[in-house]
């Protein structure tokens, strides 16, 4: 069907169905990453990543130092938290994240000596990150390092990265996927980061190679970004990191498709990469991976994308974890007047919210702020059958028999049509004639099948 | 129908409180969707692949096919406006669905029709196949086609080939007969030119084969139809025809006269392919598309009557949910 071609790997650098949205990304992806100064205070919750929550460690009261642990992630499936300011443990309290979890959180207050947060962002981009020294750390040490620095997948899920380098016997790891497709519309934080601190991503990327044993390692990108494959392709160069450039679709930064679309490889349902021996990570994530090891300094900050045209000035910017949607939309000029919706993430796949108090969390990969004009809010009218949602699933599911059976009370239908199988990317609501959103639906879906399981 | 998904009323941003600048509200994700996707949007998309056969049957029949027309149009709207406030749902005209009901209703017809026949088939249409099983996107039946099945067999003898004989304008000079009732009952042939552009008798729309794919291009193109179906149809069609031909030897005048004569056509780009009535997916509209043209053929081969689009249309429109039963498709990484 495309004319699009991969060359030098197994894929074609496309998948079956997605959408074509329009990507909104020349809003920001010029505007170079800015660093907000350190903020009075930052709330962290105990629960960023996918799993078990961590266990506070201080006590309200306690100065600590930058850096310092102040949630210990005991489970394996977990993460620790550690302070991005220096400071004074001021209360525990809950906060309430974009997903509409409920969590308990430490608030600190900033206190004493800091170190500049321009200089820790000056370390990403800088040229010095080693290629060739790599050797020197042990595959071990690399995993128990990204495991003590909390580190977790920032694309977006948030899931620990040291479940995925940990050696597994049964399961070998054969290629190591660098994700930095970043296919959500309006975002452009990945595509700033591999343009500004593409040597930091590479390292990274090195060094995670080298924990999973990995005998290749791809770094893909979609051809919308043609500045980052540039820098990419020159921080790599006398290195085995190869670069795979994609075809610009939605959702081609999904786990399941960039597999696809680079390897040929379908993750059997319900498995993970590692059943087709791949482990797959945000390049965001390989920075830090190479901070954490390179400059033993844990995952307290982040390069978030606020934009949308609700936002009076898009930026890129490098924050604190732990910093109030507030402090960061202020820094941006304010929401305008014809503002309509403030989004935790992209508008495929984030949550909308209101209170601004909520915290930037590890997962948190940009603020959207869409106008009026900009969002989906026509009235829904009956399905006519089209076949429209078919055509877009990128899981090749009947988005509409699985609405329907939701919608119907008909848990039977919705699992014998695969309602597990979606993961949610909204390619059916966004192409949906009827303006039905469909998602929504299968995610009433989900939890009905859930409780008819279990009856 | 249970509103899961309230819809949310979306908020004027001159209702916001000039001081508390402006309301956010929240909603689950995808928070943006494709503007050009549009329910109405897609019939108005075959209104205007319409357009071309209009002005042929205009132009062919004169004041038969306006009159046809502002029948079955008017008539459709006001059943969809009585029957919808009857059932005590909101009003649906806005979605122009009943307006496209009507041209397609019209253009099936004969011109000379009286008033009366139009005008019931509209009811039936409207009334029995669409808004009796819930309305528009509910019914299994094409709407047009029961309406029209309604009229055919209660009103044989208006309906039949003898009413095409009525009618005056340039087509009297050509033929009385239909090209396919010809064909049938007196084996006589047409010139194939004179099937491609239309000026021979039939129904309304059925006349020009040029005007029917110009239509159905557009649509294809536009992706307001499917691409499966018209193909599929046209594959079984030529394939069944073909043979016949090529077994009777008529050397190739008997292909082109199913391909190009009666209503095939415009029954392959605008009966078949209504997306209510047809499969879902990909693979499933090839099958019905395949059957439909089977059945065409079946009907016109070996029934009495000379066309069989619109009954071979009915049945497939029947089998649609078991099809779609049997083209459940594989999600990805199911082997």
């Amino acid at each position: 069907m495309s004319l699009f071609r991969l060359k030098g790997f197994p894929g074609t650098g496309n998948f079956r169905h997605g959408i074509h949205p329009p990507d909104n990304k020349a809003l920001s992806e010029e505007s170079k990453v800015e660093v907000m100064d350190v903020p009075e205070s930052v709330t962290l919750p105990l629960l960023q990543h996918l799993g078990v929550p961590c266990k506070p460690v201080v006590k309200p009261g306690q100065i600590i130092r930058y850096g310092e642990m102040i949630g210990l992630g005991e489970a394996f499936v977990s993460a620790s938290l550690h302070s991005p300011i220096a400071g004074k443990i001021k209360r525990m309290n809950v906060v309430t994240l974009p997903n509409g979890r409920h969590l308990p959180a430490i608030t600190i207050q900033a206190d004493g000596d800091q170190i500049p947060p321009q200089k820790l962002w000056d370390e990403m981009r800088s040229k010095d990150w080693p290629r060739d020294c790599i050797s020197i750390y042990d595959p071990l040490t690399i995993v128990k390092i990204i495991h003590d620095s909390g580190i977790v997948g920032l694309g977006g899920a948030a899931f620990p990265t040291h479940v995925k380098v940990t050696p597994n016997d049964t399961r070998m790891i054969d290629t190591l996927m660098i994700n930095g497709c970043e296919c959500e519309p309006y975002l452009t934080c990945d595509y700033r980061l591999m343009q500004e601190a593409a040597r930091a991503i590479v390292t990274g990327a090195l060094l995670t190679g080298r924990a999973v044993s990995a005998r290749e390692i791809v770094i893909c990108v979609e051809d919308n970004k043609p500045e980052a494959v540039k820098k990419l392709t020159e921080a790599t160069e006398q290195t085995v990191i190869k670069i795979a450039v994609l075809k610009t679709k939605y959702p081609q930064g999904s786990e399941k498709q960039l597999i696809k679309s680079v390897l040929g490889l379908e993750i059997p349902l319900g498995g993970l990469p590692s059943d087709v021996g791949v482990a797959m990570s945000n390049v965001g994530t390989m920075a830090t991976v190479a901070r954490g090891v390179i400059k033993e300094a844990p995952l307290t900050h982040r390069v978030i994308s606020v934009s949308g045209r609700g936002i009076k000035t898009p930026k890129n910017l490098f924050v604190p974890i732990g910093i109030s949607m507030k402090e960061v939309i202020d820094f941006c000029g304010g929401i305008t007047r014809d503002a309509a919706r403030i989004i935790a993430g992209g508008p495929m796949m984030g949550f909308s919210f209101s209170d601004l108090s909520a915290p930037v969390t590890k997962g948190t990969s940009g603020l959207t702020v869409l106008t009026h004009d900009e969002i989906s809010d026509e009235k829904e009218t009956p399905c006519i059958r089209c076949g429209r949602c078919v055509d877009a699933c990128p899981m090749n599911l009947v988005p509409t028999r699985l609405a329907l059976a939701a919608r119907y009370n008909s848990p039977s239908i919705a699992s014998q049509y695969h309602i597990h199988a979606c993961f949610e990317c909204g390619c059916c609501s966004y192409v949906c004639p009827a303006k039905i959103n469909l998602v929504q639906l299968i995610r009433t879906g989900k939890t009905l099948v859930a409780a008819w399981a279990n009856r | 129908m249970s509103d899961t998904i309230k819809n949310k009323e979306p908020i004027a941003p001159d209702s916001a409180d000039e001081r508390s600048g402006p309301l956010i509200h929240v909603a689950p994700s995808p928070h943006i969707n494709d503007a050009t996707a549009h329910t109405q949007r897609m019939m108005t998309d075959v209104i205007l692949a319409l357009l071309p056969i209009i002005a042929l049957s205009i132009y062919l029949f004169k004041f038969y096919a306006v009159k046809q027309l502002l029948i079955c149009v008017v008539a459709c709207m006001g059943s969809e406006f009585l029957f919808v406030r009857m059932r005590g749902k909101a009003l649906t005209l806005k979605d122009c669905s009943a307006v496209v009901t009507g041209i397609i209703l019209a253009l099936s017809l004969p011109g000379s029709a009286p008033w009366f026949v139009g005008a019931l088939a509209s009811v039936v249409a409207i009334g029995i196949g669409k808004t009796l099983f819930g309305g528009l996107g509910m019914n299994i039946f094409n709407p047009a086609m029961v309406g029209r099945a309604f009229v055919m067999i209660a009103f044989a003898q208006l309906m039949g080939a003898g009413s095409y004989e009525n009618v005056t304008g340039l087509v009297d000079a050509v033929s009385g007969a239909t090209p396919l009732s010809a064909l049938k009952f007196n084996d006589l042939f047409m010139p194939a030119s004179s099937l491609f552009w239309g000026t021979t008798n039939g129904s309304l729309g059925e006349t020009s084969s040029a005007a029917c794919l110009l239509g159905g291009l557009f649509l294809v193109l536009r992706k307001t139809i499917s691409w499966q179906i018209p193909s599929g149809i046209l594959l079984s069609v030529a394939l069944i025809a073909g043979i016949t031909d090529l077994i009777g030897s008529h050397s190739g005048l008997f292909l082109v006269h199913h391909l190009f004569a009666g209503a095939l056509m415009f029954g392959v780009f605008f009966i078949a392919t209504d997306p209510v009535t047809s499969p879902l997916t990909p693979k499933g509209k090839w099958i019905f598309g395949i059957g439909t043209g089977f059945l065409i053929m079946v009907i016109r081969l070996f029934s009495g009557y000379p066309e069989g689009v619109m009954f071979a249309v009915l049945m497939m429109n029947a089998v649609t949910p078991l099809i779609n039963r049997w083209t459940n498709p594989q999600p990805m990484g199911e082997a």
